[in-house]
């Protein structure tokens, strides 16, 4: 014992040493570490063994993402999206958490893929790797499943709709399908239950399962070892140093990419909550699932279980039987090409589907409108989300409701600006009502106030009225000398006023002159508007012009043009919204405050972040 | 000795299916709780509404033209009840007189929202491009749905379009209540 040399400086060990051998005593960690770093690579370390670590890698990026995010988020239908936009718009730091969660998702499903070619093109699925090679699918397919379930969470527009076909897809399996679409939906409609348990999917099972599934995926690669490709092309390496700098250079140049477009999208994205009772026609999958979407427009009708099921069920047994495929003598061969045909296949669907909705009018018009709607419902938000939720805040929003209102009401015989409200073009013989789109504004009223252009289909030209009064008196009394035509503009100043647009009321006193002259000239009963026209204690019939185009004037039109005060009997087709309560009060205020461009703008208590 | 050597094996046979009856038991206690809330929504039957009130018959065009309506009606969604909000839209249309036809606005195949074109007087999904006819029948073979736009019972009382609003299994070619 004495003869004993001690490593180290006179005087024994360091206190370190002293603690790791104490701790290695007690644990064996040093044999543990020893096992996992010191691991053999035979012909040295090479790129193409870096898989399973950057998958490793970022399956834990995203448990610590994740985990920090669960800390946030609210799952019910009043709380979901608004903790999602919590986190994303307000939270310090939320937009890069949900960015980089969002997309390392997107990576993962990438890099697996490559894997699994990697694996295949290897022939490292052959005995007696047929156990691990299984495993490998299984996880593949557990995270589609994460992506599945985490992209309702949100509960905006198109995780939503997007989600209700998936689920649906689930239902069609036959036997089955029912049930097991009713269990995790949490019922025959998706709410506060579907939330839950697809939040405990999402966070809580199919994370667990996953690890089991790598604890036995990483087991069972170190019970048989690397396949080397042969013959090997250099000395044996150990894992630790040189396979692990290689490894986390993969994870670096993936994260790169990965905070690449976290920075570029800003975050990741999020529309507007979720209304189940607003179509929404631009509502896609993730893009990695565009192809599903897509083959199920070659199988109609009756014969959709085929493409939603059989296909895909019978492509993940072929998958599933290459190791007994591939034990005979042309088997790897016809692996090989079986892969690639069905890699083709998803990327010439995804394709077709991307080019697809590339020209599809509906859809861009659609998509439009979805990015219009999740950027309003963030600027409600800024000013406080009430406990119901943001959707009624939506729901009450004259911005949000009155294009919606005036497409599917007055859409039938009025434009806006050319189209519905919405963007989707009207067919011509549609349009026989005038274009609303500035309505009693200046430049409206002017167009409205002259002879040819009142004639137009942008205004009276498809209506009865064409042939009317209002017509012929215009025809009558065309503006000749300077004076006239001054008189002219100052009446289109004087009814325009009338409607006291908000966006005109600068405007309007700075023509406080000519407005006088204009209102005059209204009031005159033996030349001027008067004469027919009701306005304020002058004139007897209709249409009346006090506070023509106002807010409440256009209010009590929409509600009644049937109504004495307006067209009476001459009406041409114009419903009564109010009177047969096809609107209600408040559609029609949202519909006419759009009309007007005015809508609340909250003041914010936080500038939004980002563009 | 028979005896001696009897008495271990048959202590050993009682304390294994011992061990394995009580393990079985307090094993099976967690997982049969849970699946019990787990399978809760299969017991639960849609609540089933009465007829209400979507439209005024004067609010129809006269020439058949579908018109889409927001359905009002008491919304249940686990232990949130609320009265008077959106459940649905339906398209109304004026078939008679006093007769009207109310389809359900959910396309039948997947549960995307089906959109009313005027340009070719039909319905069109935009999600996996169904089209159907005026009526609801599709218009077109190669149309993913398995089945026509689901028809709602309807009836008209006092000038107003009163509806019995339900939902359907998607992708099925049968109309089944969900």
């Amino acid at each position: 014992m004495a003869s004993e040399r001690k490593d180290g400086p006179a005087g024994g060990d360091s206190a370190l040493d002293k603690a790791q051998e104490w701790l290695d005593q007690r644990t064996g960690y040093k044999g543990l570490l020893h096992e996992v770093l010191f691991e053999n690579v035979p012909g040295g370390a090479r790129w193409r063994y870096v898989w399973g670590s950057t998958l490793s890698f970022f399956f834990v990026v995203q448990v610590i993402t994740g985990t920090f995010l669960w800390m946030s988020y609210s799952p019910s239908t009043q709380s979901a999206w608004e903790s999602v936009y919590f986190i994303q718009h307000q939270m310090w730091g939320g937009w890069f958490l949900r960015g980089i969660h969002h997309f390392v998702a997107q990576a993962m499903t990438v890099l697996l893929v490559l894997h699994l070619m990697q694996v295949i093109i290897d022939g490292a699925y052959k005995a007696p790797r047929e156990v691990n090679y299984w495993f490998g699918v299984v996880l593949l397919l557990l995270i589609l499943a994460l992506s599945l379930t985490g992209y309702l969470l949100p509960w905006d527009q198109n995780g939503y709709w997007s989600t209700a076909v998936s689920t649906n897809i689930v239902g069609l399996s036959p036997g089955i399908g029912a049930p097991l679409q009713t269990v995790v939906v949490g019922g025959a409609n998706y709410g506060h239950q579907t939330l839950s348990r697809f939040l405990a999917l999402h966070a809580g099972v199919i994370p667990g399962v996953i690890i089991l599934f790598i604890v036995g995926h990483v087991y069972l690669f170190r019970r048989h070892g690397i396949t080397p490709k042969q013959p090997l092309k250099g000395p044996d390496e150990g894992f630790w140093p040189e396979q692990i700098l290689k490894d986390v250079v993969a994870c670096l140049a993936v994260l790169l990419v990965v905070l690449f477009f976290v920075v570029r999208e800003h975050g990741a994205p999020l529309g507007a909550p979720a209304d189940p009772s607003e179509q929404f026609s631009a509502a896609r999958p993730e893009w990695y699932f565009l192809f599903l979407f897509q083959l199920l427009k070659y199988f109609p009708g009756e014969a959709e279980v085929i493409g939603a099921i059989v296909l895909p069920t019978l492509c993940l047994l072929a998958l599933a039987a290459m190791p007994i495929i591939g034990k005979w003598r042309l088997g790897h061969r016809f692996n090989l090409g079986f892969m690639g045909v069905m890699l083709a296949g998803v990327a010439l669907l995804t394709w077709q589907a991307v080019a697809a909705d590339r020209n599809d009018v509906e859809y861009q018009v659609a998509k439009a409108g979805a990015k219009r709607d999740a950027a309003r419902a963030v600027e409600l938000a800024n000013a406080g989300v009430p406990i119901t939720g943001a959707l009624t805040l939506m729901r009450d929003d004259p911005y949000t409701q009155g294009p919606r209102i005036f497409s599917r009401n007055c859409a039938s015989c009025h434009r806006f600006d050319g189209h519905d409200g919405l963007g989707n073009p009207l067919p011509k013989d549609s349009i026989s009502a005038s274009d609303l789109k500035g309505f009693g504004s200046r430049e409206w009223v002017r167009g409205f106030l002259n002879a040819d252009t009142i004639l137009t289909a942008r205004y009276w030209g498809g209506t009865t009225h064409a042939e009317g009064d209002m017509a012929m008196w215009l025809a009558d009394h065309i503006p000749e000398d300077e004076d006239e035509v001054a008189m002219r503009e100052n009446v289109v100043l004087a009814l325009s006023y009338q409607a006291r647009l908000n966006s005109q009321a600068a405007l309007d006193v700075r023509d406080s002159s000519r407005i006088a002259s204009g209102i005059a000239f209204m009031r005159n009963t033996s030349s001027g508007c008067a004469e027919c026209h009701k306005f304020q204690d002058v004139g007897t019939d209709s249409p009346e012009l006090t506070d023509w185009g106002s807010r409440d004037w256009t209010i009590a039109f929409v509600h009644d043009p049937a109504h004495q005060r307006f067209f009476g009997r001459d009406n041409d087709r114009m419903p009564s919204f109010g009177t047969e309560k096809s609107l209600t009060p408040r559609e029609i205020e949202m519909v006419v405050d759009w009309l007007r461009g005015e809508w609340n703008t909250p003041k914010t208590g936080k500038a939004t972040t980002g563009n | 000795m028979t005896e001696n050597h009897q008495a271990p094996d048959r202590r050993n046979f009682v304390t294994k299916a011992a061990a394995i009856v009580v393990g079985g038991l307090i094993s099976v206690v967690a997982p049969v709780a849970g699946l019990l809330t787990f399978l809760d929504p299969l017991r639960r039957k849609s609540d089933t509404r009465g007829m209400v009130r979507v439209a005024s018959l004067a609010s129809l065009p006269e020439n058949g033209e579908p018109r889409k309506f927001p359905v009002l009606d008491t919304l249940v969604d686990a232990w949130n009840k609320t009265e008077n909000v959106p459940v649905g839209s339906v398209y109304v249309q004026k078939t008679g007189e006093n007769t009207v036809r109310v389809l359900n606005s959910v396309c039948p195949h997947l549960g995307c929202s089906v959109g009313y074109r005027a340009s070719t007087q039909g319905y069109f999904c935009p999600c996996h491009k169904s089209a159907f006819a005026v009526d609801g029948s599709i218009a077109d073979p190669k149309s993913p749905s398995p089945r026509a736009m689901d028809e709602l019972t309807a009836e008209v009382r006092d000038g107003e379009v009163w509806v019995k609003f339900q939902n359907f299994r998607k992708g099925s070619p049968d109309k089944i209540p969900v």
